[in-house]
């Protein structure tokens, strides 16, 4: 009998258990993935916004600036890559200056702190990239960049550490209410649990409605985006903005942790969880970002991809019991990454409202840390090589990641099963040749560690199979 | 301290090593990330090597054989599975391996020979779904032929680059069914007889002017739509075919692997993605020469040798010479109407022996050609072809007598005899 069990493995899903953690209770996690950080988590624009832009009073506002402030310090602690470069948000015409004024009033309210309104020149002193077109732009100090499927499985990692209990490729298919909490079908059996916790995105609607009459629709609106090469990185030091309109934050362009720059989202609506790229799209993304910078270089497109955002109708995270112990957290559309370990409090908060006991624990594990091989001096290279030589075999040339790293992750509090997994924790593949390189290579090391035939290593969720069979002759 | 540090240990490292050893070189480091030496010939195991540097038609792996035992025959040192990570100016060379530890060694003289690498999905922005089952050409060969194993069933070739077309007989060789050959250009980029001997000997369509607009499947490929293409490359609506198939392929060009000469500071052409070269292969920086694929993407590997061989006895020249600096009149080497790019780039004619070799790619297919040499407009030379196209690397050698009357630039241009 779990205390809370949690529905679903994405940033919300991980900051709710890492919070939870924090206290003395049986906690359970059920994603349906192989992996977490598999959902919208893994496909977004990676930026935790300052927060000037929700409506103030709104959930989303204050939890945004709570979130934000409470990421600089656990990205610190839990090795998340993390940069704090600041955004504007772009004007092209004095028409569009109203809007930025609006911004900047909303984000005073929400204790945003040292945002500036610039004019053209100032702030193409800051961004030389920028158009000339640039009228005025709002500057927010406070806006910060991350890797959030590292975020993601940091937060997780670092639950699974302090006690909670992950189950991965675990479909809930219903449940029902037991005397004292909800008895939960999954594609691997039943599990009980006093408090249940929805944060299925996506998928959120569906899952209140296992337990609760229906409340509201997910509206998924698809985002497109480029990612480029390291060559393109540094077109632009900040997260660059144009004026929201009613669809989203609209298409920015950015730098990313890793040196590559970002550039992306449109919004369009889809059918549940269509990630697909589409030719239309995607040449609305280059030339709307090309409105903000005119010189960024698609040539050096390394990889398009597409998210969802999992909106309601209600224009506000839903954050709320929905029945007796059980709660939702839906709607986590943007500023979901930003706000998480805010969210993550929050439903520790409903929780305890609804009738459940929270004590700290007296240890709680608060750190973690990982081999970066690749930011280390050399002097520091050396000595790791001597001690352990599988830190000198460079199986990733494109971002320098080395066998050593993948032994690393292989043992790990969440171990990758497959090729994509591996990427998203030491970022092997991520690079300008897409794993056309270190592909069949970290296959063979996931067989060789997993003690598997390398025609079960996936290339990332369940069904994505790579290998078929041995060639003549072979035998498997 | 060594002569010489060859970084890669393929066709255009072995070649390099070999001759900078007969050059009178007796210091030198061969530098692979591989577990052998061979690079890419180790998994191109059809034949067709050699016809040029051997007078014989070897496979890959034979071709790679020659030279690993030319450089058995030798004193230079080779470091196997150790990854150069860094370049300096000052010609350190960085590296890390399993059982080399991370080391710095300093070089009187660097060969870069490090190859290139494929293009992917992502650089052509290929809609669609992204499901297991997107291979480049290159990463599927090395599962068939080195780890033997079969990366689908049902194929899709896009591009006709030549990896691509070696594939496609591979695949089927080994089962399988490719049910197409897509090129988005009018013409093939590969060698007209692996067409031949790849696709029209197996029955596999090839459609010119085709590429693809869409990627269908969740978990892995279902379905791949390929559309008919205009005379700007634009997918033309209603032309659509839907193939079924688990797999697709991806021969979609390659790219010179130039991120330590970048790191380097050594000056790039856009044109080829390599370095800039003189004649003698060296680089903007002296003492640093790059040959093969790393400084243009060839199609024979007998020509990779000869360039190599080259950029090999150049580095031990530069070495015996102690860095002889004196340069001389440099000519530039520009691309007129009909050419992409040229190699060398650079010319010195004071450092011309007799003849000096450069390389060039035209950008379109033209027939009963001629080639022009024109330095301030003036004719220096001119070459008869029957035949071009951009997927065949073009040679002509000028003179050092003819080199001696330019000035300034050298332009190399196509004029079409007929139309």
């Amino acid at each position: 009998m779990y205390d809370v069990l949690i529905i679903g493995c994405g940033i919300t899903g991980a900051a709710t258990a890492f919070e939870l953690s924090k206290y003395r209770l049986k906690v359970g996690v059920l994603e349906r993935e192989n992996d977490v950080a598999l959902g919208s988590t893994k496909a977004n624009s990676a930026i935790l916004h300052a927060g000037y832009d929700p409506e103030p009073g709104t959930l989303m506002a204050k939890l945004n600036v709570r979130g934000v402030e409470l990421a600089r310090e656990l990205c610190g602690r839990l090795d998340v890559p993390y940069r704090p470069c600041g955004s504007l948000v772009l004007a092209f015409s004095p028409e569009e200056r109203p809007a930025l004024e609006e911004l900047y009033r909303r984000g005073v309210e929400n204790g945003v702190p040292g945002l500036e309104l610039l004019d053209g020149d100032q702030t193409r002193l800051l961004e030389p990239n920028l158009s000339g077109a640039v009228a005025a732009a709002l500057y927010a100090p406070s806006a910060a960049i991350c890797s959030p499927w590292e975020y993601c499985l940091a937060l997780a990692e670092t639950a699974v550490r302090n006690g909670a209990e992950l189950h991965l490729s675990t479909a809930v298919t219903g449940m029902e209410r037991t005397g004292d909490g909800w008895n939960v079908h999954t594609n691997r059996g039943d599990l009980q649990a006093r408090f249940v916790i929805n944060a299925a995105g996506v998928d959120a609607a569906a899952v209140h409605d296992l337990a609760a009459p229906h409340a509201f629709d997910i509206n998924p609106a698809r985002g497109q985006y480029y990612l480029l090469d390291k060559g393109e990185g540094d077109r632009v030091g900040r997260v660059i903005f144009q004026c929201p309109s009613a669809v989203g934050k609209g298409v920015l362009v950015a730098p990313t942790v890793h040196g590559n720059l970002i550039v992306g989202p449109n919004s369009e609506p889809v059918e549940g969880n269509d990630t697909s790229t589409t030719g239309g799209g995607l040449r609305f993304v280059r030339e709307t970002a090309q409105r903000s910078v005119p010189s960024i270089n698609f040539r050096e497109s390394i990889r398009n991809f597409a998210g969802v955002r999992a909106s309601t109708g209600r224009g506000d995270f839903i954050l709320e019991r929905a029945a007796p112990h059980f709660i939702d957290l839906a709607g986590i559309c943007s500023p979901g990454l930003s706000a998480a370990p805010a969210v993550g409090e929050y439903a520790a908060r409903l929780l305890a409202r609804d009738g459940l006991a929270l004590e700290k624990k007296d240890e709680f594990i608060c750190e973690r840390r990982r081999t970066r091989f690749k930011e280390l001096t050399p002097e520091a290279r050396a000595a790791l090589v001597e001690r352990e030589p599988a830190f000198g075999r460079v199986v990733c040339r494109c971002e320098t990641v080395t066998e050593g790293e993948i032994l690393e992750a292989v043992h790990s509090p969440i171990p990758p099963v497959s090729v994509d997994g591996v990427k998203r924790r030491v970022n092997a593949g991520m690079g300008r040749c897409q794993g056309g390189f270190c592909g069949p290579r970290v296959v063979d090391l996931l067989a060789r560690e997993l003690g598997v035939s390398p025609r079960e290593i996936t290339q990332d969720q369940a069904g994505s199979w790579l290998l078929d069979r041995q060639t003549k002759g072979g035998q498997d | 301290m060594y002569d010489l540090i060859v970084i890669g240990g393929g066709p255009a490292g072995l070649a390099a090593a070999c001759a900078a050893w007969e050059g009178g070189l007796r210091s030198i480091l061969v530098v692979e990330r591989d577990k052998e030496l061979g690079g890419i010939l180790n998994q191109c195991i059809h034949n067709g090597f050699g016809l040029h540097h051997f007078k014989e038609e070897l496979t890959g792996p034979e071709y790679a054989g020659r030279f690993v035992k030319l450089l058995g025959e030798t004193g230079v040192e080779v470091r196997l599975d150790t990854m150069v990570l860094e370049v300096t100016g000052d010609r350190r060379v960085h590296m890390v391996g399993k059982s080399t530890g991370y080391r710095v060694e300093q070089a009187k003289s660097i060969v870069l020979a490090m190859g290139c690498r494929e293009r992917t999905r992502g650089a052509i922005a290929i809609p669609g779904t992204r499901p297991a089952g997107v291979f480049t050409a290159g990463a599927a060969q090395r599962y068939v032929n080195m780890e033997g194993w079969m990366p689908g069933n049902r194929v899709v070739i896009l591009g006709s680059g030549d990896i691509g077309l070696i594939m496609a007989r591979r695949m089927t060789l080994e089962g399988a069914k490719v049910l197409a050959c897509v090129e988005v250009m009018p013409y093939s980029g590969g060698l007209n007889r692996n067409i031949v001997q790849c696709l029209h000997d197996y029955d596999i369509p090839l459609y010119l002017s085709h590429t693809v607009t869409d990627v269908r499947g969740k978990n892995r490929v279902e379905q791949v739509v390929v559309s008919q293409v205009d005379e700007n490359r634009n997918p033309i609506p209603g032309t659509e075919m839907v193939f079924d198939c688990d797999t697709l392929l991806l021969s979609v060009g390659l790219i010179p692997e130039n991120e330590l000469t970048r790191q380097a500071g050594i000056e790039i052409d856009r044109r080829t993605n390599g370095a800039v070269v003189y004649e003698n292969m060296e680089t903007s920086l002296p003492g640093v020469f790059a040959c093969g694929n790393v400084c243009h993407v060839h199609d024979l590997v007998d020509f990779v040798t000869a360039e190599s061989r080259k950029a090999g006895a150049a580095a031990a020249q530069y070495v015996l010479d102690g860095g002889d600096a004196s340069a001389g009149a440099v000519l530039e080497v520009k691309n007129g109407d009909g050419v992409t790019y040229t190699v060398p780039q650079r010319i010195r004619p004071g450092r011309v022996e007799k003849l000096c070799g450069l390389f060039f790619r035209v950008n379109r297919v033209c027939t009963d050609s001629e080639i022009l040499v024109t330095s301030g407009g003036a004719q220096i030379a001119r070459f008869r072809r029957e035949h071009l196209a951009p997927g065949e690397m073009e040679r002509i050698d000028l003179p050092r007598a003819l080199l001696d009357k330019a000035a300034g630039e050298l332009t190399v241009s196509i004029r079409e005899v007929k139309a």
